[in-house]
């Protein structure tokens, strides 16, 4: 498992690279990767800022990845998530995930983004035009993560 | 008993700092006493809380619900719903 918070950029074809590294037993990758926009809910984005609380976050995230492999059949999992300033077009966050087969590191990396989203405690700060808001969590995100625990999609 | 609190995001700058060492009454024995307590005492806890919409918390850095309890020592977090990915 890496877990990583950082605030540079990252190079996806390197990471991905780097979590299947001389392991003939993967015969997938799922990656998702999470991208700042230039719009949010109609208001236009010059820049958003990620804030997020040491040590929670890390031990969040792992133990999300822990519930993936309980899950899953999985064989290992990336998360690196950015602090601090993102640009529009900029990269925000990546989930990869290593199986043998396709399904479970679809179905693995698709919880992990699901649940970073509502149990890791990060949190956007948008700069507008008209000034800097916090931004309001999306009840989406909690029925997103809230269908997984109700016998959502699980291996066949 | 002395608790650390800690505040993130919004309620971070409703607050105006990010840290409290706090020596909370006996009677103060889980996180939803803690936050009527805090509430209790006025500004700028009751603005803060009374700002930010569904507060939630964690102990020891793991999430917590009102009914978590508190230890000598422990570190409290509140803050709003997170917003990562």
């Amino acid at each position: 498992m890496t877990i990583r918070v950082q605030q540079e950029d990252f190079d996806v074809g390197a990471e991905l690279a780097a979590l299947r590294a001389a392991n003939p037993k993967v015969g997938a990758v799922a990656s998702f990767i999470g991208l700042a926009r230039d719009l949010n809910e109609d208001r236009k984005v010059l820049a958003m800022t990620l804030e997020h609380y040491p040590g929670m976050t890390e031990r969040a995230l792992e133990d999300i990845v822990h519930q993936a492999h309980e899950r899953w059949d999985i064989i290992d999992a990336l998360i690196v998530h950015r602090i601090g300033t993102v640009l529009p077009l900029e990269q925000i966050v990546l989930v990869a995930v290593t199986s043998a087969h396709r399904h479970d590191a679809f179905e693995a990396c698709r919880f992990l983004i699901d649940y970073l989203k509502t149990d890791a405690p990060f949190w956007k700060k948008e700069r507008t035009p008209q000034g800097t808001l916090w931004v309001e969590s999306r009840t989406e995100d909690e029925q997103a993560r809230a269908a997984w625990e109700h016998g959502a999609p699980r291996r066949p | 008993m002395k608790i650390v609190v800690l505040y993130f995001a919004r309620l971070k700058d409703a607050m105006g700092r990010s840290r409290d060492e706090i020596e909370i009454p006996t009677r103060v024995t889980t996180v939803g006493e803690l936050r009527s307590w805090l509430t209790e005492r006025g500004a700028p806890w009751s603005a803060a809380f009374a700002e930010v919409r569904a507060v939630r918390a964690a102990v020891d850095q793991s999430m917590a619900g009102d009914a978590t309890r508190l230890r000598d020592g422990a570190e409290v977090a509140f803050f709003p719903p997170v917003t990562g990915g």
